[in-house]
């Protein structure tokens, strides 16, 4: 108010800043409200678009818990064909899980034509020659009988508990004791073990169930070749196959992204203004990048497999044709950063072009370069994973597959790991280098 | 160079020695460099090798047939040319869910990465002690594929937009995370100290203090990922979560006859990427430039 004393001019001038920021202050506490209930309305707009509500009446959360069961445990199958009465044991009911010819789990009993299952808390189920009998503790015995017609199965007293679903062709009792399934032509046993099944050795393995310092001990003999030999071609985890899809997606991505370098490092001096005056050839090399980055890895992939096929080879192809767009640009922006006194000293001791390139231009741009080359190739490794599940290559290719089956979740969360594990080591490697390339090049030049 | 005359002959043995070890030094360099480059040119070759014989089709074989296939999806578009205004429009929904995905996915991504870089940044934390466990969670956020979450995703919850959304908004907040929290390290604090001393909380510190000071560069980086999670979300459609990618996978899987409809999705493809591109890039200049001249004011 003090101001009413000052002169008019002031005091005009005051008022008129005081509306002014009023009306800034109203603007910005608009634009700070507005944003965010945009932000919400859009997501409210998706929320319908994307269907949500139909989505978590259709999404299946037993499949959830199924996986979740698979990454931390096993199951055994104990399968008894009904019709030849021949009982067989499998890992995960595999053919490479299955136990050899005269060998069983340690859990189950043969008493002369009696098989005994034994089960964790109490539940023990024996085969009989023409029918099976299942324990449950709490509960009672149920005991079945199939034949042609179906399962002929009589419970306790009372009614069934809803672990029990019965039906004429199938009984089915699931417990956390395991899982007992009888049909007409087979009666299976799942029992639950925690952890990765078979992950050193495969049951045909001698070496299977030793400990470390037994194993040891048979290394020290001469049978390490033979142990390592076991170990990495395990028919199960096949550790020899993913080692080398593992080397298979990181050659993708250095073949992708080194060669990416290699073609836009020269296309990229056409780009920028002040190596190429002529605009036609500018404009055209320009062009030429933007196509190169405009058509998506994916539509690359697609066109390049049609061509090669598939594998790491088309993978390679198609991040390096992506990639050559986007180091064409951000080399072009490099090279139009450039110092032109250095060049300038270079042409005075009479240097021809070529020669001012490489020592004018090349030490300059260099570790600019390269630390954004080793960023890419980072980033990379990433995106081969997913480019080789399109292409059919590495990694990216076993997970899809392991995927596909929908029961080797214990594979496919092992595979995620090392790719997680890949990145990260990817990720030093190349900060590593970038520290190591950047900081030589700094004290070099 | 009157300093060398002064000390006369005593000084050019020192002056020869000097050039001498310059040489020296100049020839190791270029040895190194050498012996680096010829490393970097086999693994190159002997990379490209590996590549090429465990590839179904060889390179060589492949390079001539390389024209064939956008030759003949082109031809078929060319003698369908009356279709293709209308072959746009019916995939227009596609493109619209594939642009919805990477703009929800961006979204919420930006906001979790807001939160996450703040929480890891030192002098911003929350728990300042629990600085290097943020860091952990986005690294790992960043390391794990979009493509393994979605597919886990689609075997819990089906097929859909919305996995994929999921997917590429983790790995957007480990990505943006990052980024954001380079950023928040160059804030300055006194506006935190000043709303610390009247008494505001750390939310508060932090919308109120940090959030304007950064808010143009966060919105650029946002942008350009929304440029790349377009991308992203095209891709992760072909592995079956919806969009431009799962209609297009289904053309190509139709063959001849249907190369008109995927003549259509790349065109759409390739003018939404090319659009969003320059458009993102003239804003993300406006960002940044328009804070310079606020800066100059």
């Amino acid at each position: 108010m003090s101001l009413a004393t000052d002169p008019m001019t002031a005091s005009v001038s005051a008022a008129g800043l005081k509306a002014r920021a009023d009306h800034l202050f109203r603007a910005k506490r608009l634009r700070a409200f507005a944003l965010p209930v945009l932000a919400l309305l859009y997501l409210a707009y998706a929320f319908f678009a994307f269907d949500v509500t139909g989505l978590v009446e259709r999404a299946r959360p037993e499949n959830g818990a199924i996986l979740m069961r698979d990454i931390y445990s096993y199951k055994t199958h104990v399968e008894r064909d009904n019709r030849s009465g021949e009982i067989s044991y499998a890992i995960e009911g595999e053919r490479k899980g299955q136990y050899p010819e005269g060998t069983r789990p340690e859990w189950v009993t043969v008493a002369g034509d009696v098989t005994t299952v034994a089960m964790p808390q109490g539940h023990e189920l024996r085969y009989y020659p023409d029918h099976v009998e299942y324990d449950i503790p709490g509960y009672g015995t149920i005991s079945a009988r199939s034949s042609a017609r179906g399962v002929d199965a009589t419970y306790p007293e009372g009614p069934l508990p809803d672990y029990i679903s019965a039906a004429a062709n199938r009984v089915m009792v699931t417990t956390d004791a395991g899982r007992v399934t009888i049909t007409r032509n087979r009666t299976e046993v799942f029992r639950y073990f925690t952890g990765w099944e078979l992950f050193f050795f495969t049951l045909q393995s001698p070496y299977h169930g030793m400990g470390f310092q037994e194993l040891a001990g048979h290394a020290l003999n001469g049978e390490a070749g033979a142990i390592w030999h076991d170990f990495w071609y395990n028919e199960m985890w096949r550790h020899a196959d993913v080692a080398w899809a593992l080397f298979e997606t990181v050659l993708m991505a250095f073949l992708g992204t080194f060669g990416a370098a290699i073609v836009a490092l020269p296309l990229a001096f056409l780009a920028a203004r002040n190596f190429t005056p002529l605009m036609v050839v500018r404009q055209a090399a320009r062009r030429l990048f933007d196509l190169f980055r405009g058509v998506d890895a994916l539509i690359w992939t697609i066109v390049l497999s049609r061509a090669f096929g598939p594998g790491p080879m088309t993978g390679a192809l198609a991040i390096l044709l992506t990639d050559t767009g986007s180091f064409g640009k951000l080399f072009s922006e490099a090279l139009e950063n450039v110092d032109e006194k250095q060049i300038e000293g270079i042409r005075s001791t009479g240097a021809r072009p070529v020669q001012r390139y490489r020592f004018g231009v090349i030490p300059q741009v260099t570790p600019v370069l390269m630390s954004q080359v080793l960023y890419f190739f980072e980033s990379n490794t990433r995106s081969a994973t997913v480019i080789g599940a399109i292409t059919g290559g590495g990694i990216g290719l076993m997970l899809t597959q392991a995927m596909i089956t929908q029961k080797d979740w214990e594979e496919v969360s092992y595979y995620i790991l090392l790719v997680v594990l890949m990145v990260f080591a990817m990720d030093a490697f190349s900060g590593w280098l970038r520290r190591k390339l950047i900081k030589g090049g700094e004290g070099g030049h | 160079m009157p300093d060398q005359t002064a000390h006369g002959a005593g000084g050019s043995a020192p002056a020869a020695q000097i050039r001498e070890s310059y040489m020296a030094q100049t020839r190791r360099k270029r040895l190194y460099g050498g012996v680096l480059l010829a490393i970097f040119i086999a693994l190159m070759i002997s990379g490209f090798m590996t590549a090429d014989s465990r590839n179904a089709g060889g390179f060589w074989e492949g390079l001539h047939q390389i024209f064939d296939f956008p030759a003949a999806v082109l031809s078929e578009a060319g003698e369908k040319i009356t279709e293709l205004p209308g072959n746009l429009v019916k995939y227009l929904p596609a493109l619209v869910e594939t642009l919805n995905i990477a703009a929800v996915a961006t979204l919420i991504g930006a906001m979790g990465g807001i939160l996450l870089s703040m929480l890891a940044t030192r002098g911003l934390a929350r728990w300042p002690r629990l600085i290097p466990l943020f860091r952990r969670i986005l690294d790992v956020m960043r390391a794990v594929p979009d493509i393994v979450i979605a597919l886990v995703l689609i075997f819990v919850l089906g097929g859909g937009p919305v996995p994929a959304m999921i997917a590429i908004a983790f790995h957007t907040v480990g990505a943006l995370g990052k980024l954001f929290s380079e950023v928040n390290e160059n804030a300055s604090l006194k506006p935190v100290d000043g709303l610390a001393s009247v008494g505001a909380n750390w939310s508060q510190r932090m919308i109120l203090g940090v959030m304007p000071q950064v808010a143009p560069n966060y919105l650029s980086y946002a942008l350009l990922r929304f440029e790349i999670n377009i991308r992203a979300s095209a891709i992760l459609g072909f592995v079956g979560a919806g969009g431009l990618g799962y209609e297009l996978k289904n053309a190509m899987a139709w063959g001849i006859g249907r190369y008109d409809e995927a003549a259509a999705i790349f065109l759409l493809l390739f003018i939404t990427i090319v659009a969003v591109d320059q458009i993102g890039s003239v804003l993300r200049d406006r960002l940044t430039h328009g804070r310079k001249e606020e800066l100059l004011a």
